[in-house]
């Protein structure tokens, strides 16, 4: 349609968000601003231990203390839950084991919470403490006892090898081959809402739950199950959230509990969890140790990698399969490596169970593969910018894991950032003490799969109008500040030819919006998106058919744009948006029309190919000042540079926003964040608890810490994506943590091969500089991992057809035939 | 001991109103404010005092409302973000802070506009590192700071032009 060439009204104007006054008003409910008439509060009782047998929970006292309406059990909870159907491994309430220090054995419901606080010390509770697991390591060598009684073997959550092409055969052909270890210490989300929930029955007697969650459809379906009762007595409305960054992906055991509650005692339920809590939640990120073998030619040609992950996946299986997927499958996506071998394992520990977060297992390879690009081009005297350039991938290209590139710009980021940070002019050549870093990264824009095996759609809109020109759009995507209701609007209102003012956002509500899979992987904007355009474009062709006849012209001939409805060759003529509304309407009654989205079927076709796919990838590239104080290990950055190939920006405040905040969280993660635990003295239980349960321990940037950071947005719309507009709310995360440490080797010479770079480190490694010993400070060993025999496939350039071609141990003469 | 009194009472000066309120003696003004006389406008993330998203001025001074017991606010001055507004209209802050993105979950807003508020009650025109240091004890997740401290600049210029 002649439409879509239309200049664009809405779309890349800078403009105030759609939810931009409630949230300056103080207007917006989040999910804890929420009361009812006779609402009880419900209290947690968390586990002291991280790993025991719960022999026994007498509630007795607790159930007579004053005020106690009702205390619940693991014994109330038969049914577990788990966000990914290979790992439905966690009771609400733990039943017969605890598996680290908080989760959950028991709920009290009372008419206030205090009463609720002081019911919870009256409860009982027997354990009998087994050894906990510390770390991946511990877990190998420890295989009993075992934490889940599934898995791969002992304490082996999951295990995969895949291997593209021989990848021996690549390293040995290589002129050299960069070897080394980097270490990704865990981080939380710290979103700055508590998680929240408030449960009651609706006026037929429905469970309704109010929930400060990214993923209404899936705690919706996870719901059903535990309490079993059918979906469709169940309505779950993601209230807006207050920041969620992945950690409110998961169902939480509060959830069920309030939900329970308010079945049983049929009044309103609600549970708002303190920080400590929430730090216990965390589903945040993974701990992974990396191993990383690159072969590399004279000329700077990457010839293939070998990458190797061991992940602390915690007590549980949360997102964990795909969060040990992430921990590769993207590696390739900016490079072209022409073999590619990847191979991942998962120990349980005895720690909150890590999951997705903003980057999920992506931050981490991202930062070993850049900082040892960063080697090798020191190694080959090259600049690291030429580096880079000479093996970016191409727009359309597969990788050697079949993922299709689709629209690229890093090219044009990494030109970009280089220009506006001067990056030629200061590496080098800044004075001792101060440097530049350089380094890439790519995100997904929606996930090919959804995390449930179904044929329907990822996401659905439906837009209804009505003869006051009021455009109201439903989908059930969340708002968790992304600015996805925004989105909509802009999507809807560009298409319709109205300005956001005349468009209303009803999303997150599994009662009365069409399902969208939820707020992660960067999927709203393109899934929810694309969804909105097909139901905005279907509701103008109605309009337009009705109206051409008026106007004198053809269908495809109407031209919708700013309140106005009108014939491309006249102009001058033509009526307002709500007079074609009133005459469609008199003409074909009630005007709406729904759309729809899936994604594009991945060119993979061995098994574990759906995991990386995406109809779109985002591009960035980051340059980071820093300056280091050489007697104290003290960073300080001035400044950050980045370049983020976006498509298009459909609100360039927000984009900007995104971007800014991303690279906050980045250097934040970068410099200080840790979630780490420690071992009790033996007198004190040897208990493994988290060292910072709190916000003040848990250290974070503010204000003053945080550098000033120039944006750059590369637009090139993305054929894909609605009006070209690609992920922009994880990718520019990525590249900040190991530009900075590229950064600090440039202003003084050593190398810290692991997340967080802090002084001390920093200083430990200008010792061993000045001592003559290796500049570094990082892993130096890896353990022995018993990975699988790997997957083998080939790589399209090696005549493969996207299938695994041999099994295991016939790769070699695979490889031979070729 | 002398029993603790199940519920007190007393009346505040809430955004310009007197308003009279019982309450368990324990409460902190963040509960009072949100639970008794129901503005939740005022945000928590600690209960701690470590986050700042509980700012509220008292008598027009920022304090973290979950530090501050109720009981001692009776007869004060307690300013919240449901008074910022100007009758329908947004407030200058208000409305840089919905412009330049200087709020995006929107949950350390309230928080951050009244420090910014008393900010520039006492300083008018900020430079970039006083905005920086006024607002370091407000967490943001979100926004990198950077949008939120172009907010504060933005609405400074406006307020210095109103007064002239
Ligand atoms: S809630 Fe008061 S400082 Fe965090
Ligand atoms: S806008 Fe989300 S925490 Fe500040």
């Amino acid at each position: 349609m002649n439409e879509t060439k239309k200049r664009l009204d809405v779309i890349g104007k800078p403009r105030r968000r759609v939810d931009g006054r409630a949230k300056v008003t103080g207007q917006l409910r989040f999910a804890d601003d929420l009361a009812l008439p006779r609402m009880l509060h419900a209290k947690l009782l968390r586990s002291p231990h991280p790993h025991a047998i719960v022999e026994s929970v007498d509630a007795e006292k607790a159930r007579r203390h004053p005020g106690v309406k009702l205390v619940l059990t693991g014994q109330d909870f038969p049914v577990p839950f788990g966000i990914m159907p290979v790992s439905v491994d966690e009771y609400p309430l733990a039943r017969e084991r605890v598996r680290y220090v908080g989760d959950p054995v028991a709920a009290v419901i009372a008419s206030d919470e205090q009463s609720a606080v002081e019911a919870l010390a009256l409860i009982e509770v027997r354990y009998k403490a087994l050894r906990p697991v510390c770390g991946p390591q511990d877990g190998l060598e420890h295989p009993e006892p075992r934490i889940h009684d599934y898995g791969e073997q002992g304490n082996i959550h999951r295990n995969q090898a895949y291997e593209f092409g021989d990848v021996d055969e690549a390293l040995r052909n290589a002129d050299f081959v960069a070897e080394d270890l980097f270490f990704y210490e865990g981080n939380t989300h710290l979103p700055m809402e508590q998680q929240a929930s408030l449960a009651f029955l609706d006026q037929d007697g429905k469970l309704q739950i109010s929930s400060s969650t990214q993923n209404p459809h899936y705690l919706h379906r996870q719901l059903s199950r535990v309490l079993q009762v059918p979906e469709s007595r169940i309505r779950v409305v993601a209230t807006p959230n207050g920041g969620g960054f992945g950690g409110k992906c998961d169902p939480g055991g509060h959830e069920f509990v309030v939900s329970k509650a308010a079945l049983v005692l049929g009044r309103p339920v609600k549970i708002g969890l303190t920080r400590e809590e929430v730090f216990y939640v965390h589903r945040g990120r993974h701990p992974v140790l990396m191993k990383m073998k690159t072969g590399v030619t004279k000329e700077g040609k990457l010839t293939g990698m070998h990458l190797q992950t061991l992940l602390d996946g915690g007590g549980y299986g949360s997102h964990g399969p795909a969060s040990t997927f992430y921990t590769g499958v993207l590696t390739p996506v900016t490079y072209h490596y022409p073999r590619f071998k990847f191979e991942a394992c998962r120990v349980f520990t005895n720690k909150p169970a890590c999951g997705p977060k903003r980057g999920h297992g992506t931050p981490q390879p991202r930062f070993g593969q850049e900082v040892q690009l960063d080697k090798i081009a020191e190694r080959l005297g090259m600049d690291p910018l030429e580096l880079r350039l000479k093996n970016l991938t191409k727009a359309g290209d597969l990788t050697a894991s079949w993922l299709r590139v689709g629209s690229t710009g890093l090219e044009d980021c990494l030109r970009k950032v280089a220009e506006i940070s001067d990056w030629k002019g200061k590496r080098g050549k800044l004075p001792q003490g101060r440097g530049v870093g350089l380094a890439c990264s790519t995100y997904m824009s929606g996930a090919g799969v959804a995390i449930y095996w179904n044929k329907m759609p990822h996401s659905g809109v439906q837009v209804l109008l009505d003869r006051s020109g009021t455009v109201v759009v439903y989908c059930g995507a969340t708002e968790i500040g992304q600015g996805s209701d925004d989105v909509l609007a802009a999507i809807v209102a560009e298409t319709l030819g109205v300005d956001t003012g005349s468009v209303r956002v009803v999303t997150g509500d599994t009662g009365i919006t069409p399902v969208d899979l939820g707020s992660y992987s960067s999927r709203v904007t393109i899934m929810a998106g694309n969804a909105a355009v097909q139901a905005a474009e279907r509701l103008r062709a109605s309009l337009a058919a009705a109206v051409c006849e008026t106007l004198g012209t053809l269908p495809d001939r109407v031209v919708f744009s700013q309140g106005k409805v009108f014939a491309a060759d006249n102009t001058g003529a033509g009526m307002s948006f709500v007079e074609a509304v009133t005459m469609a309407e008199a003409q074909l009654g009630t005007l709406s029309a729904v759309g729809s989205y899936s994604p594009p079927k991945p060119p993979g076709r061995y098994k574990g190919a759906g995991v990386g796919p995406s109809p779109a990838y985002s591009f960035s590239a980051c340059v980071v000042e820093a300056e280091v104080d050489e007697r104290t290990g003290w960073i300080h950055v001035p400044k950050i540079w980045m370049a983020h190939d976006i498509g298009r920006a459909l609100n360039p405040v927000l984009a900007r926003g995104q971007v800014i905040g991303g690279v906050y969280m980045g250097l934040s993660e970068a410099l200080m964040e840790e979630q780490s635990f420690r071992r009790l003295p033996e007198k004190l239980s040897g208990a493994l608890v988290h060292r910072a349960p709190s916000m003040l321990d848990y250290k974070s940037l503010t204000a003053l810490d945080m550098p000033e950071v120039e944006v750059a947005l590369i637009e090139d719309p993305d054929p894909n994506c609605p009006y070209g507009a690609k992920e922009v709310g994880q990718g520019p995360l990525l590249p900040v943590m190991p530009a900075l440490a590229n950064a600090i080797f440039d202003a003084v010479g050593v190398r810290i091969d692991e997340i967080p770079i802090t002084p001390d480190k920093v200083l430990r490694a200008l010792e061993a500089k000045a001592e003559g010993k290796a500049p570094r400070v990082g892993p130096d060993s890896y353990p022995s991992v018993p990975y699988p025999e790997p997957t083998f496939v080939l790589p399209p350039w090696e005549g493969g057809d996207g299938n695994e071609s041999r099994k295991g141990g016939e790769k070699r003469a695979a490889a031979a035939v070729v | 001991m002398a029993a603790i009194p199940e519920r007190v009472h007393l009346t505040m000066q809430v955004n310009g109103e007197a308003a009279p309120v019982s309450f368990a003696p324990y409460k902190t003004l963040l509960e009072v404010l949100r639970e008794d006389l129901g503005l939740t406008g005022t945000k928590h993330g600690c209960e701690l005092g470590e986050c700042g998203a509980c700012t509220v001025l008292v008598d027009g001074q920022p304090v973290l409302s979950c530090l501050a017991l109720a009981l001692e606010c009776g007869g004060r001055a307690i300013e919240t973000i449901e008074g910022v507004q100007r009758g329908p209209e947004l407030h200058p802050l208000q409305a840089a802070f919905a412009d330049c993105g200087g709020s995006q979950c929107g949950y350390c807003t309230p928080g951050v506009i009244m420090t910014a508020k008393a900010l520039l009650a006492r300083n008018p025109a900020p430079t970039r590192d006083e905005i920086r240091e006024a607002t370091a004890g407000n967490l943001c997740r979100c926004t990198g700071y950077q949008q939120i401290t172009e907010a504060i600049e933005s609405a400074a210029t406006l307020l210095r032009a109103e007064r002239t």
